[in-house]
């Protein structure tokens, strides 16, 4: 070998131990953690005067624009994509692989070595140690400790020895010492489907009226339009209200896909509840009121005598007909959220979304023409005539709804990564590679007893263990008949 | 009983829990310590029964609104989890349970003294805050059993972590021997903090109820310029309560190994929260993760706990270095739970409240 060769291998078996080391994990961590604060007091993507107006609270007004600047070319302003906060995690992914492969072979060993008996001075060393005679031969003692031992999921060993004297011994749990590797590897799991999903995904947004439909989203930031392969349409929006309130009970949208002409999908969508086709899952995000009168039409629910529930839908200042009778109505005057001003009792628009919408509409019979508002919130105020009812039902076309389109093919793997994490928590906290040896031997003084000697230990959670050790003891000498 | 009668009998029964918990503690009398777990089982009953009730109330509600919801989905849709009151109520809830658990299993209550002010403290940051208590309906992007998931498993984990904390701060307390030590410094710090949060909580409460939003700004800052007296009031006297509590059989090994219990059990149910939280999002809004303040903060907290079981498990801390990490956690618990919401902006749109 040359010292060339030597130079880049002592440069390699660093560069490992470096990577390898709990130290550098620890550092680690600690400046993700510090940074990250930044991150949260800062506003992330939000406009210069926001985050300098933030700044100035710390630093004072003078001194704020400097200090944006600052902060600015540190990619502070969007810092958990900035390369040194990636650079970071890429550090973190490499010490913990580094670190696990560096672990695993003497974990491994541990894992597979066989367990051996153990000589009576060893045992007495080990973490956990009790004793106990009885008055029992040394055969039928092992047999109850065996069974003992058997019972809390050991498989049992005997070993003869010199003396009469028989050692039983036996661990359980060895691949509990895997849990913490397993949950490094979530970790890296939940990173590469982060990774798929940026590389292969993407995140956009769309705005769908009611009765349009379109074959692209919009890329966020960009806003450059992503062919989705399919045509999605939305033929309703609605917001639903609890009660008589403002207060949104539902935001839900008909959507529908379609495919060479043909509908193949259809579902309503609401928060919590998105439509996924080929990948692509659209979420209902947010809504918005944007009349056109020449696509928008008042949808009416009509009750009279012989017609029931016969919906009709009708353009602003065209007169139609009401199924079942000679009477006619006009839809005069909208407004998406009307009220009544309590003072002047003047009606008043008090909103730019469809909150209270209510239609004015003018009713003609046979004895007069009659005009007055009536209210989705409130179909009482449909009522027209003796059995005659018009419910305003919808303004439909005036809405859109707003869709969170995204595609991300490597949330699986995420998925994958938490389901692991949470086991392999489990396992590395709660679970524990046991290991126990037990001597039984005549008691050197008389014939008739004999002395009982366990040791054992626990990678961790000794504590538990050791009561575990108290029962089966005490198991063992309650089954042999008392004396301890 | 209405709940709210209910929830007055459960923070009295803290608070009077409190009182005697630290009677016992200084009195060293048993009978005071039975008493004190008496009420604070009491206390507790009278919370689980309130939380109940709200729960029926809230049903009702639900129901009227949506008539055609199955009776599981009314009782998921109406669980009491849904604003900061709410999550104060459980957060307090969790932690009593967890405490009267290791109460039982180690036999020993002078946790009480430091693990009922948590309790005292929350229940009064809640008339503080003068936070509203009316059953709201639920917002659409709170209606998933996502939600409930998540809750429970964040404050059971956030319960578990006020443990740790407890026990950490009376580790240091028995484990310094010297003024000068940084981890005693730093006890008296935290300690102070709290005990000053604590005060001004219970001052406001009981002399200044009707304190404007305006005025309460002023009413911080000039209690404010009464902490530094306080930090060192604590400082200074703060080794004489090793004497109280060396009469309880509490070793530093036993406060080590409970601090690192906690935080074992914590641990996990704060990663299941995050994973909870994060399903949520991506079924709500088509993102698991936005780095918004309130994830980011959580995972700062997973960072320093992560931190507590590397450096101890990997690295042989043991003792007042671990204490002190274990006391940072939970100042990052505090902050990920409250201070996001009252300091900065983000998707948990309770803050406000």
């Amino acid at each position: 070998m040359t010292s060339k060769n030597k130079k880049g291998l002592s440069i390699v078996m660093r560069a490992w131990s470096f990577f390898s080391s709990v130290t550098l994990a620890i550092v680690l961590i600690a400046v993700l953690a510090l940074s990250s604060i930044v991150g949260t007091v800062i506003e992330q993507n939000a406009i210069k005067a926001r985050n300098i107006q933030v700044i100035s609270t710390f630093v004072g007004e003078s001194m704020a624009p400097a200090a944006y600047r600052l902060l600015d070319a540190l990619g502070f302003m969007d810092m958990y994509h900035s390369w040194w906060f990636l650079l970071l995690l890429c550090l973190l992914s490499l010490n913990l692989l580094v670190c696990s492969f560096d672990r695993l072979p003497r974990i491994w060993k541990l894992i597979t070595d066989p367990i051996i008996p153990l000589k009576e001075n060893v045992i007495r060393n080990l973490s956990i140690k009790r004793e106990a005679s009885v008055t029992a031969t040394p055969e039928d003692v092992s047999k109850v400790v065996e069974d003992v031992i058997k019972a809390k999921g050991f498989l049992p060993n005997i070993n003869k020895e010199e003396g009469g004297s028989l050692q039983v011994y036996g661990h359980k749990g060895a691949y509990s010492r895997l849990g913490v590797y397993v949950v490094h590897a979530s970790i890296l799991i939940i990173f590469l489907g982060a990774i798929i999903g940026v590389i292969w995904g993407f995140k956009g947004g769309l705005n769908l009226t009611e009765g349009s439909s379109s074959d692209v989203a919009y890329q966020y930031g960009t806003g450059k339009p992503i062919p989705l392969g399919f045509t999605i349409k939305c033929s309703w929006y609605e917001t639903e209200f609890y009660g008589g309130s403002d207060m949104p009970k539902l935001f839900k949208s008909e959507l529908s896909i379609h495919e060479n002409g043909k509908e193949v999908l259809k579902k309503w969508i609401r928060v919590n509840d998105p439509l996924t086709y080929k990948g692509i899952t659209f979420y209902q995000s947010s809504f918005g009121f944007n009349p056109n009168p020449t696509n928008s039409w008042f949808v009416f629910k009509v009750t009279a005598p012989g017609v029931t529930e016969e919906l009709v839908w009708a353009r602003k200042n065209q007169t139609f007909q009401i199924p079942g009778t000679q009477h006619s109505a006009t839809v005069l005057d909208f407004s998406p959220a009307l009220a009544t001003d309590r003072q002047t009792g003047q009606l008043f628009t008090y909103a730019e979304s469809m909150n209270n919408p209510a239609v004015k509409i003018q009713y003609a019979t046979e004895k007069g023409v009659k005009v007055g508002w009536i209210w989705k919130r409130y179909p009482e105020t449909g009522k027209l005539d003796e059995g005659i009812s018009l419910e305003f039902m919808h303004y439909w076309g005036s809405q859109y709804t707003g869709l969170q389109v995204r595609k991300d093919p490597g949330v699986w793997l995420v998925y994958l990564g938490c389901i692991l994490m949470s086991l392999a928590l489990y396992v590395a906290f709660f679970m524990s590679h046991r290991k126990i040896w037990i001597l039984v031997q005549a008691a050197p003084d008389n014939g008739t007893s004999t002395n009982i000697l366990i040791g054992a230990s626990a990678h961790k959670n000794k504590h538990s263990f050791q009561r575990d050790v108290d029962k089966m003891l005490s198991s063992i000498v309650t089954r042999l008949g008392g004396k301890d | 009983m209405e709940s709210s009668e209910l929830f007055n009998i459960s923070t009295f029964a803290y608070i009077l829990a409190m009182i005697a918990y630290i009677g016992y503690l200084a009195f060293k009398n048993k009978g005071i310590g039975i008493a004190a777990t008496s009420i604070t089982v009491m206390g507790f009953i009278a919370q689980t029964s309130a939380i109940l009730v709200r729960w029926s109330e809230s049903y009702t509600q639900w129901m009227h609104f949506s008539p055609d919801s199955s009776f599981l989905l009314g009782i998921a849709r109406s669980a009491p989890l849904r604003n900061l009151y709410e999550s104060l109520v459980f957060f307090v809830w969790s932690l009593i349970i967890v405490y009267l658990i290791i109460e039982f299993a180690y036999k020993n209550r002078s946790l009480g003294a430091f693990v009922t002010p948590v309790a005292g403290l929350a229940l009064a940051f809640i008339e503080m805050q003068g936070m509203s208590k009316d059953i709201a309906p639920l917002v659409p992007a709170l209606q998933s059993n996502w939600l409930i998931a998540h809750v429970l498993i964040s404050f059971f984990g956030y319960g578990a972590f006020a443990v740790s904390y407890s026990t950490a701060n009376i580790h240091l307390i028995i484990a310094s021997t010297e003024k000068k030590a940084a981890s005693y410094l730093f006890w008296s710090f935290t300690f102070s903090l709290f005990i000053w949060t604590l005060l001004l909580m219970t001052a406001r409460t009981l002399f200044m109820p009707d304190l404007q939003p305006a005025q309460i700004s002023s009413f911080w800052f000039w209690t404010m310029l009464a902490y530094p007296a306080l930090l060192f009031i604590t400082w200074r006297f703060g080794l004489s309560l090793q004497k109280p509590l060396s009469f309880f059989s509490l070793s530093a090994d036993m406060l080590d190994e409970i601090t690192y219990k906690s935080i074992a059990v914590g641990f996990p149910l704060l990663t299941l929260g995050i994973i909870t939280g994060a399903i949520w999002a991506d079924s709500a809004w088509g993102t698991y993760w936005s780095w918004d303040p309130k994830e980011t903060w959580s995972l700062i907290t997973w960072f320093v706990y992560a931190l507590y079981l590397h450096s101890r498990l990997m690295r042989g801390w043991r003792g007042k270095k671990t204490a002190v990490l274990s006391l940072i956690g939970f100042i990052s618990v505090i902050f990920t739970y409250l201070g996001v919401n009252l300091l900065l902006s983000g998707l948990h749109a309770y803050g406000s409240g």
